[in-house]
């Protein structure tokens, strides 16, 4: 789609949008009609602010699918790290319930290297009373004597820990020592902030602080050194990422933190380019690398194939003929697959209508993926976004369509019944109400048991899933009782 | 059976004036139970004449939880009878003081400690209610009557004050009440008016005044209560009075908690402090500047 035609939605505009967020609001006391007012808003593709307000505290009573700082950073940065142990530090829940939920893939030898190691310190009643440092110091060595093959161990604090004021950076950097092994203290406390968004930023600060420039890689340095940064590798992302930048002719030097590896991060100050996914999660240690080693960084899309050509090409400026001609190679070799991807699913999909709502990146970045099967995405919006990511949502929705923040279940609810979209693509959550609503759902922050969406062997599987979801019988043999 | 606790500013006294009163109330004859809530363990040495060895806390750390825990483990007999119980907790510095009262306290609920056949239990409180922990004693269903320590120092007044300002955010959810102030004399100037001044502001009474008396001192390096240690003693007598009045005691409030300028003007009123003195009253940023 060329830049000078508004995309539109027949049927959507401005003043529809706004009835319907005004029906929607109507339930709520005047206080919290007042507070969800700004963080709901019909989108203006060329607006240079954001449309709506965000990064707010929840407010008491409304459901949210948000999750807390522990979540951002155990289940987001430091969880798809596969060659480091994981303390959940802290009582028993909040390890158990992020215990490889994220789908983040790993590579290794099969039941030896390929699997996420976790442990929790599961807090009693005597520890919060007497302080847990000293139970911290026994279980970081029993963690490297389970898990000899950890090259280093992050300990993740739960609420407790912050409410009683242990002192894990100290006991971190005690049995760092002891045990010749890093360890790595990242005081993310649920309670702070106020959503998952804090948690990264706080693990990132960690990474600043611990990790980054403590290593080097061991092979020369070379021209086409990069890093692919917020890519968590779920359900393999990375596994169709990094060999698509590794065609195009780039030495993907690591990979932040899908399949991650410790040693790789902390020498990746060493690269000449960041390439970054998920910028809400990463962009801090981007402008870090960028600011303190003149690494600079950009921000790509690699959903879908009209975007995976558009970021290949602008990556590809960056650098010489050769990695021009590379990437050229590559497109020339995908995009026919691809283009026989969209024959085959497009039909079926035409005119369908989606709406989003996730995390990070996706409920802009793949905008155009459904776009290039016909689709057309009438709402979107994130459980944690800040402007900035509003501000870049902006140009990728059409004209008038809703932007929600932070969107409560019953107006994710109401907007559904008014929009009556043919999928929604959002989180656990919401999968089951949707789908009792009689409407196809994917789960987007796992891809649903299914993977990779990233890259061009992403696109077909994406494809497939999304008709497989839309055009599946089922929901036509269902009918509601009542 | 009365449920009380005494609280009071960090080193007023009120682990010896607690302790000291028990012994009053057992020449008495009444039946009583001493919670010690402070992770120092000392509430009730000078009943047991040493400090206790097993804490409530100290037990469930080195068996593991509180399930593995019997009553008889850390319920001790003192002098004439009373029982005796620590929360005990961590050293400074670590740890959370305030969640070892709460397991403590519900703990003795839940494993029967107090008894029909008990006339007082007393909670013995850590200086400063500083989180929900040290405010257990007077949660719902808990102490019912708070008798706070005080002295003739502007800062023992000001945690006084501070206190009953907890009791009335209690008093207004539940059935807390305060119940008078136990002047621990320091020898301070007008000692007793001002109490009994500060007393009628918040609402309450000076239910007695114990003068300083260093029999107190020498019967503590022995490990016992004046009335223990010398019965015999005019100190003794002192605490045997405080005692009776505490038995007698019906004059349960609602405390009107003072603001800090009422404090100081109450002080001034008594000579504590004089308007025109220099620099009095002016910030002292503004004095710095000047």
């Amino acid at each position: 789609m060329s830049a000078d035609v508004k995309k539109r939605v027949e049927g959507i505009t401005r003043e529809s949008t706004q009835a319907m967020i005004d029906k929607a609001l109507e339930i709520y006391p005047e206080k919290a009609r007042k507070k969800r007012e700004p963080h709901l808003a019909p989108n203006d593709p060329e607006a240079t602010s954001a449309c709506v307000k965000s990064n707010r505290k929840t407010i008491p009573g409304v459901m949210s699918a948000r999750g807390c700082a522990y979540a951002g950073a155990k289940g987001v940065v430091w969880g798809p790290i596969r060659d480091m142990a994981h303390i959940s530090h802290g009582p028993v829940g909040c390890g158990w319930y992020s215990w490889g939920t994220r789908r983040n893939l790993m590579s290794g030898v099969n039941g030896v290297s390929n699997f996420a190691m976790q442990m929790t310190s599961d807090f009693q009643e005597k520890d919060i009373v007497y302080g847990g440092d000293k139970k911290l110091a026994t279980l970081l060595r029993e963690t490297k004597e389970l898990f000899p093959l950890a090259k280093g161990i992050s300990v993740l604090s739960e609420c407790p820990v912050g409410l009683i004021g242990d002192d894990i950076n100290s006991v971190a950097r005690t049995m760092s020592k002891e045990l010749d092994l890093p360890v790595f203290p990242c005081n993310c406390e649920g309670f702070r902030g106020v959503s998952q968004s804090l948690g990264h930023h706080i693990s990132n600060d960690t990474i600043r602080d611990y990790v980054i420039e403590t290593r080097e890689f061991t092979e020369p340095a070379g021209p086409y050194d990069i890093a692919l940064i917020g890519d968590y590798n779920i359900g393999g992302d990375v596994w169709s990422v990094k060999p698509l930048l590794e065609e195009c002719g780039f030495n993907v030097k690591a990979s932040w933190t899908g399949d991650g590896q410790i040693e790789q991060i902390a020498a990746t100050h060493q690269v000449k380019l960041n390439v970054i996914h998920c910028y809400r999660s990463m962009n801090y240690m981007a402008r870090v690398m960028e600011e303190k080693y003149k690494i600079p960084w950009i921000e790509l899309n690699f959903f879908g194939p009209t975007k995976i050509k558009a970021s290949l090409r602008l990556l590809a400026e960056r650098f010489d003929d050769n990695i021009k001609q590379k990437v050229e190679a590559a497109i020339a070799k995908y995009d026919p697959e691809m283009q026989k991807v969209i024959a085959e699913f497009r039909p079926r999909l035409e005119g369908k209508k989606v709406m989003l709502y996730v995390g990070g990146l996706r409920p802009r970045h793949t905008v155009s993926a459904y776009e290039d099967l016909g689709m057309q995405v009438v709402g979107s919006g994130y459980e944690f976004a800040h402007n900035d990511d509003y501000e870049r949502t902006a140009p990728e929705m059409p004209e008038a369509t809703v932007i929600y923040d932070d969107v409560s279940e019953y107006e994710l609810e109401q907007f559904v019944h008014t929009l009556k979209p043919d999928l929604v693509g959002s989180g656990i959550k919401e999968k089951y109400l949707l789908q009792k609503m009689g409407i196809p759902f994917r789960q987007m922050h796992s891809w649903d048991y299914s993977g990779p969406y990233h890259g061009y062997m992403g696109f077909p599987v994406f494809a497939r899933d999304i008709d497989m979801a839309v055009n599946s019988p089922t929901w036509k043999l269902v009918k509601a009782p009542f | 059976m009365r449920q009380i606790a005494i609280y009071g500013k960090g080193g007023i006294g009120k682990s010896t004036t607690t302790q000291n009163l028990v012994a009053g109330l057992v020449s008495l004859n009444k039946k009583v139970i001493i919670v010690g809530c402070d992770p120092k363990a000392d509430s009730t040495r000078l009943m047991l004449h040493a400090k206790a060895q097993t804490t409530v806390m100290d037990l469930i750390r080195e068996r593991g939880t509180v399930e593995d825990l019997e009553l008889s483990d850390v319920l001790k007999l003192g002098y004439g009878g009373v029982k005796c119980v620590e929360s005990g907790g961590p050293e400074p510095g670590v740890g959370c003081a305030g969640r070892g009262v709460i397991t403590a306290i519900n703990f003795l609920e839940a494993e029967g400690a107090y008894t029909p056949d008990l006339d007082f239990v007393f909670y013995d409180v850590l200086g400063d209610v500083v989180c929900g922990g040290f405010a257990m004693p007077i949660r719902e269903g808990k102490a019912e009557e708070i008798y706070i320590v005080v002295s003739g120092e502007m800062m023992a007044m000001y945690a006084a004050n501070n206190i009953a300002k907890g009791i009335l955010k209690y008093a207004t959810s539940g059935k807390v009440r305060l119940a008078g102030l136990i002047c621990n004399s320091r020898n301070t100037d007008k000692e007793a008016q001002l109490i009994e001044a500060l007393a009628k502001r918040l609402g309450t009474q000076m239910i007695h005044f114990v003068p300083r008396d260093n029999q107190v001192q020498r019967a503590e390096l022995r490990r016992m209560t004046v009335i223990e240690y010398s019965p015999e003693h005019a100190q003794a007598e002192e605490y045997r009075q405080l005692a009776r009045k505490i038995a007698d005691n019906k004059m349960l409030v609602i405390p009107k908690p003072l603001a800090m300028e009422e404090l100081e003007e109450l002080l001034m009123e008594f000579g504590i402090i004089q308007d025109d003195e220099p620099g009095v009253g002016i910030p002292a940023a503004a004095a710095v500047s000047a």
